[in-house]
């Protein structure tokens, strides 16, 4: 053997030593990044985000609309123990922020976790207003199917724990926006259905601990249920 | 006339894949072999656009109403979804004006600009469902039934107007999508030609 190849053998061999003792501090620091990117992450939305709490709060069974876990191309309706207001605005902020945050998996999310609700408004003739942050419309994936699930999601829940709505207008950084993500028009209003049989109203539990995704129901929305848009048109 | 929307393009790629999948080149290249298909089939094809750039929604409408009888069909690729599958929207009823659905003619004479599409959601669906059960046939796992969504694009064209969504930019390269073109071409002219005779005596 020459002693060229000794020595490249030599230099192969201490950095595979090197390389193996190393290796559990690089795995090490690439789980503190990681723990750092979530910290950060909520860090920014404590900031941004004010948690919703009121004095009427009462724990209620919410129906909140993610995507299905058998069928990921529809809703499916999961309740969850939230403490919701029993005023209309503030119930429905509650229920928007714990559809950006509380959804019982990732794969199960329909708007994306950096997604702010930044004002929600109700006017007297049952039209909801809510306004989004850019996040939104930046980091909801481009799409028809998943615009139209992302969209269906909000109005569902609005629909099944909010009683008073009738249609809803969403607005992008206090913004009219022609879409969602390229696809789904935005420009006019979604009619909002009050709860159903399938869809059952939010219930009260009283003193029940609050937990996510502790019930399922069996109810699962396919995606071709059609969103109306209303747009006000004079006669 | 069939006018053919490949969706995006220019600055605006659409949907994009970790790969690199562009939503933008994906449907040039499903129009272009689309257009070979309808041409085949006696029909003359008009596309929104022939290269990367990025039509306005109206000016991709406003060149289907330009034509009398023409039909539109915008093509998409989609970030999600069962891929290898593609789903045919029309236009959800925005309940607005009543329109006399049947024929295609609103009652009124005036129609906002950008609500044309309403006077044709019964015409789009026909169309829809059409090319639905195409896909259904030639690309397992896909609906068997359209789907009505708010899709921008359709609500301001006064024409029978679908949009094909094929799954999807989050695959690994290009190769399933382009084995899927063809296919796509010859289910959606059929699918076109078989609309024709309906829409035709309609018209006249």
């Amino acid at each position: 053997m020459s002693r060229g190849l000794k020595t490249t053998i030599a230099i192969l061999a201490l950095l595979v030593v090197f390389g193996l003792i190393t290796l559990p501090s690089l795995r090490q620091a690439v789980q503190r990044m990681s723990a750092t990117q979530r910290t950060e992450e909520q860090a920014r939305r404590d900031v941004m985000q004010v948690p919703v709490s009121t004095p009427t709060d009462v724990k209620v069974k919410a129906q909140m609309y993610w995507l299905s876990t058998a069928s990921p191309a529809s809703l499916e309706a999961t309740a969850i123990e939230l403490p919701l207001s029993a005023d209309p605005v503030e119930r429905s902020k509650q229920l928007l922020l714990a559809l950006i945050t509380n959804a019982p998996s990732t794969s199960q999310r329909t708007l994306p976790p950096d997604a702010l609700l930044l004002a929600f408004y109700l006017q007297p003739d049952g039209t909801g207003v809510a306004d989004f942050s850019d996040a939104l419309s930046a980091e909801t994936p481009s799409g028809i199917q998943s615009e139209q699930l992302a969209v269906d999601s909000i109005v569902r829940t609005l629909g099944a724990n909010v009683n008073v709505i009738r249609q809803l207008k969403i607005l992008i950084h206090g913004q009219e926006t022609d879409t969602l993500a390229g696809h789904l028009d935005l420009s006019g209003l979604f009619s909002v259905s009050p709860p159903s049989a399938a869809a059952a109203p939010a219930s009260p539990v009283p003193d029940a601990p609050v937990t996510t995704g502790a019930v399922k129901t069996t109810t699962t929305t396919p995606a071709r249920a059609p969103l109306s848009p209303t747009k006000q048109v004079p006669q | 006339m069939v006018v053919l929307d490949p969706a995006h393009g220019g600055a605006d790629q659409g949907a994009r894949g970790e790969s690199g999948l562009a939503e933008s080149d994906i449907v040039l290249s499903f129009a272009r072999l689309l257009r070979i298909s309808l041409e085949a089939q006696g029909l003359r094809v008009l596309l929104t656009r022939q290269a990367n750039d990025d039509p306005t929604f109206d000016d991709r409408s406003k060149t289907a109403n330009a034509q009398r009888g023409a039909v539109f069909i915008t093509l998409h690729v989609s970030s999600t979804g069962k891929p290898g599958t593609a789903r045919v929207y029309s236009l959800a009823q925005d309940g607005g004006a009543p329109v006399n659905r049947g024929t295609g003619q609103p009652r009124t004479v005036l129609v906002r600009w950008d609500r044309a599409q309403q006077g044709y959601l019964d015409l789009s669906r026909k169309l829809a469902e059409l090319i639905q059960i195409q896909m259904a046939q030639r690309f397992r796992g896909s609906a068997e039934t359209p789907t009505t969504a708010a899709v921008r694009q359709l609500r301001t064209v006064a024409a029978p107007a679908v949009a094909i969504e094929v799954s999807s930019v989050s695959l690994p390269d290009r190769t399933q999508l382009d084995k899927m073109a063809p296919v796509l071409a010859d289910s959606v002219a059929r699918a076109v030609a078989a609309f024709r005779l309906v829409y035709e005596a309609g018209v006249k």
